[in-house]
């Protein structure tokens, strides 16, 4: 018998349609995959289970939970089910827990809410989870707050909530997506092995197929509210008979064509990054000695040539974004110097960057908040052109906007709108505008396709590409993830504690790793090719 | 902890030298002779200059200020021009009628707030929640004085619970003299609560479309706990912010209620003083506001270190 049934289940929040006649099964101790792209209704469905929709939604169809009619259930059932029967780890850590309460209290409370249990008891209790899910007393006692965490032990402490009280059923929505890929892989073993230990049933909601594959029994592929497919991972996957999930799959390891591009000429490299440090004041620990200083940068040397496309890959952490800032002249390096174009740009007033700044852009991870959500775009996108040295005209300005447009495939009726009017993807599109409007040599792009849904992230890869090879374009791709790397890279440096431990060309760091910390990297990032060919291979 | 104890008390200490600096010169500058003001109009130059030495007028500024300013650490402000009585005295009786009338409003504030702005912001949108912010929207709205005075006919004239005004003083028996500060103290809570039950939900309303909050759903906690255990505190900076405010106001600028209810308190007092061009008791009362603000300022400082652990650094 089936541990929860989701039968024809339909959604709607203010008359919206959200889910339209979702079946789900899950069986105890099996492992269930749901995926879909963002808006498919994935976090819907698993809030619906907890019924902690939205105040106007309005659900209907059937869900059962061990026999309980979950959408006809009252509060108080509700409550008893939550956190008892049924618990759930969400995608963000970082903001996932109450910045005020010590993670003893968060664990403690629902044990001592459904168990009764006296204070120390329910301490006892949530200590031994916590050991559990791998956050020993010794360097976590239950007095720790949450912002003394990282995001991966912060995600550990989620986890030991959702399974103080042992649920029957686990849902994780998107437990690993703000996390790099060795927290990643960490996370999805402590899942399930707890999974293992338990014979609990794991709804595991994702975007990312090859982390769906790895883990899961079966799988549910969601499209609009909709099921377009669903069964055995392995062979679902294998077969693809739907063209959604075939486009899913093709999305999620998509390379784009770069034919090389002719480099311009000379060999006078574009960026040369010699030697630089960048040290953090520490936390004074006594008042009367001088604090000792983090360095989150150590020594770093690394040239980009015109037109080549260099991936900076770490885990979070690393050093990558504040070595970003310091190439972007954000940011003051303690140590080395950074050459643009031949010219020193460590040191120089702000005025004397105005050439450099010009043909060195920026693509941000989040295309959300990098707008200001009451511009124009055409004031957003024209906004890097002040660093030009003659100021175009009200006409010529619209020109060039549109021509920018353009060129991220976006038309020039797109000028008046406002961002909230575009897509994540479009968005997207928006920030690469505003960062070649003024036709950079050199793009630094940190994390640029993360925050984005498979199919986006291939279309966005590919103007990447098509920039590079039509502008001659040089990109510094920074990001954990190590498909955006192989997909794009000519070259792939490997980061690791403020040093860069591995370099080289990319299908070689990626395919014969030699530092340890790429080795890890390379390990953890889950394939969908051999995600497949391990199921099959298992199922024989 | 430690750490931001000190470096609280150090500015605190730093703001009160500075700030008794400006009240001092602020007083050089104004124009008037307190001398010459004692003494009336025939005075002979003479006479005026001998009082001006005898009170010290003629030394050196610095010597002035460190004089001043030693007085104000010993408690000795010096003497009234007009009443010829030490200003401490003055200030002590004063005081006694204005802090508890001002700790009593500012109770009766978080009382009424508190619990308004969690059942707003629980129900936002709905009925409830309209009707509530209507009626807060009605406290700002209007003055604290009609709300005295309609108090007053309602309690005092009509229903003869508690007096229409005056103070027995605290000699006629605690309950007498608080009886009499009731009155007041509703007039003044009243507008502040509306206040700060807007913030109270605001404040509220963010906090709850934050994801521990879900979190803390999703452990099978009814909304209600959620509500209670983890939203409130952590909407409790702005509210603590405008609460110390809200005190520093109801200490001094307790006028209008104070005249209404013929209130011996400090903000006649400190009018008084003005319209008779007794600076030394303006000097004196406004260094004693100077100074209660600091300090609340530095309480709700180390109350938001309390509510939020982000704040103390790691012990």
């Amino acid at each position: 018998m089936s541990l929860l049934e989701i039968e024809n289940l339909s959604l709607a929040i203010g008359g919206t349609p959200i889910l339209k006649g979702v079946d789900l099964a899950i069986a105890p101790g099996e492992v269930v995959g749901l995926v879909g792209e963002s808006g498919s209704g994935k976090s819907m469905t698993a809030l619906t289970i907890m019924r902690l929709l939205p105040y106007l939604a309005r659900a209907e169809g059937r869900v059962a939970f061990d026999g309980i009619d979950i959408l006809g259930a009252t509060e108080d059932q509700m409550c008893a089910l939550r956190g008892d029967d049924i618990g759930m780890v969400f995608q963000e850590p970082m903001t996932a827990l109450n910045p005020v309460k010590t993670i003893g209290e968060q664990v403690a409370e629902g044990i001592r809410w459904h168990t009764r249990a006296n204070r120390a008891e329910a301490e006892d209790r949530a200590r031994k989870i916590l050991d559990r899910v791998g956050l020993p007393e010794a360097k976590f006692p239950l007095s720790r707050y949450p912002h003394e965490l990282s995001g991966g032990q912060r995600q550990r402490v989620v986890i030991a909530i959702a399974c103080a009280l042992k649920p029957k059923l686990l849902i994780a929505d998107e437990p690993t997506t703000a996390l790099d890929v060795v927290l990643q892989a960490q996370i999805l073993d402590l899942l399930r092995d707890l999974v293992r230990e338990n014979r609990m049933g794991l709804l595991l909601i994702s975007h990312d197929l090859a982390v769906v594959t790895e883990m899961a029994d079966r799988l549910t592929i969601l499209s609009h509210g909709e099921v377009t497919e669903a069964g055995d991972t392995a062979r679902t996957l294998s077969e693809q008979q739907h063209p959604y999930t075939r486009e899913l799959a093709l999305a999620s390891m998509h390379v784009p064509a770069r034919p090389k591009p002719h480099l311009a000429g000379s060999a006078k490299p574009l960026l040369e990054v010699e030697g630089v440090g960048r040290d953090y004041p520490g936390r004074r620990i006594s008042l009367f000695r001088p604090a000792q200083p983090i360095s989150a940068v150590d020594d770093v040397s690394l040239t980009i040539e015109p037109a080549q496309s260099v991936a900076l890959v770490g885990r979070s952490g690393c050093g990558k974004s504040t070595l970003a800032r310091m190439i972007l002249a954000l940011d003051k390096p303690t140590t080395g110097t950074i050459r643009f174009r031949g010219e020193a740009i460590t040191g120089k007033p702000e005025s004397a960057l105005r050439p450099a700044r010009r043909d060195m852009q920026v693509v941000f991870q989040d295309p959300y908040g990098s707008f200001d959500p009451r511009q124009k775009v055409e004031k957003l996108v024209a906004e890097p052109l002040h660093l030009l040295e003659r100021q175009p005209a009200k006409a010529e300005r619209r020109e060039m906007v549109a021509h920018a447009l353009h060129e991220v495939g976006l038309g020039p009726r797109d000028m008046d709108k406002y961002p909230h009017e575009f897509s994540g993807g479009q968005r997207q599109r928006l920030s690469i505008a505003r960062a070649i409007i003024t036709r950079p040599k050199l793009v630094v792009a940190d994390e640029p396709v993360s925050a984005l849904d498979v199919s986006i992230r291939a279309q966005i890869l590919d103007l990447f590409a098509e920039l590079n090879q039509k502008l001659g374009i040089a990109y510094l791709f920074i990001t954990h993830d190590l498909t955006v790397a192989r997909a794009f890279a000519d070259e792939v440096l490997v980061m690791h504690e403020g040093k860069i431990v591995e370099r080289g060309r990319a299908a070689e760091v990626l395919d014969h790793p030699r530092s340890e910390p790429a080795q890890a990297l390379v390990s953890a990032m889950p394939d969908l090719h051999r995600a497949i060919a391990r199921r099959l291979q298992e199922q024989g | 902890m430690t750490a931001y104890f000190v470096k609280r008390l150090i500015i605190a200490a730093l703001t009160l030298v500075l700030a008794s600096m400006v009240v001092f010169a602020v007083m050089e500058i104004l124009p008037g002779d307190p001398a010459r003001l004692m003494l009336g109009l025939n005075a002979s130059a003479d006479q005026v200059e001998q009082l001006r030495n005898q009170m010290g007028l003629n030394a050196p500024l610095v010597l002035r200020y460190l004089h001043w300013a030693g007085g104000l650490l010993s408690l000795d402000f010096g003497r009234s021009y007009t009443y010829s009585v030490p200003v401490i005295d003055l200030v002590r009786e004063r005081i006694a009628v204005s802090l508890p009338l001002a700790l009593i409003a500012l109770a009766l504030s978080t009382i009424i707030a508190i619990p308004v702005g969690v059942f707003s912001a629980s129900r936002q949108g709905r009925a409830g929640d309209t009707l509530a912010m209507g009626a807060a929207q009605l406290g700002v709205a209007v003055p604290n004085f009609w709300f005295a005075l309609m108090l007053i006919y309602l309690f005092a004239v009509w229903l003869h619970l508690v007096p229409a005004g005056g103070f027995p003083g605290w000699s006629a028996g605690i309950w007498t003299a608080l009886k009499s500060l009731l009155l007041p103290a509703v007039a003044l809570a009243l507008p502040q609560a509306a206040i700060l039950a807007r913030v109270a939900r605001s404040a509220l309303i963010e906090v709850l479309n934050e994801d521990y909050i879900r979190t803390a759903r999703a452990k099978g906690l009814p909304y209600r706990a959620v509500l209670w255990r983890h939203a409130l505190r952590n909407a409790m900076i702005p509210v603590l912010t405008i609460l110390g405010l809200q005190f520093a106001f109801l200490l001094a600028g307790t006028i209008i209620i104070e005249n209404v209810f013929y209130l011996p308190g400090l903000g006649r007092l400190i009018f008084q003083a003005i319209t008779q061009r007794d600076l030394i008791v303006v000097e004196s009362i406004v260094m004693l506001l100077v100074a209660a603000v600091i300090l609340i300022n530095l309480i709700v400082d180390f109350s938001y270190a309390v509510v939020d652990p982000r704040l103390r650094g790691r012990q």
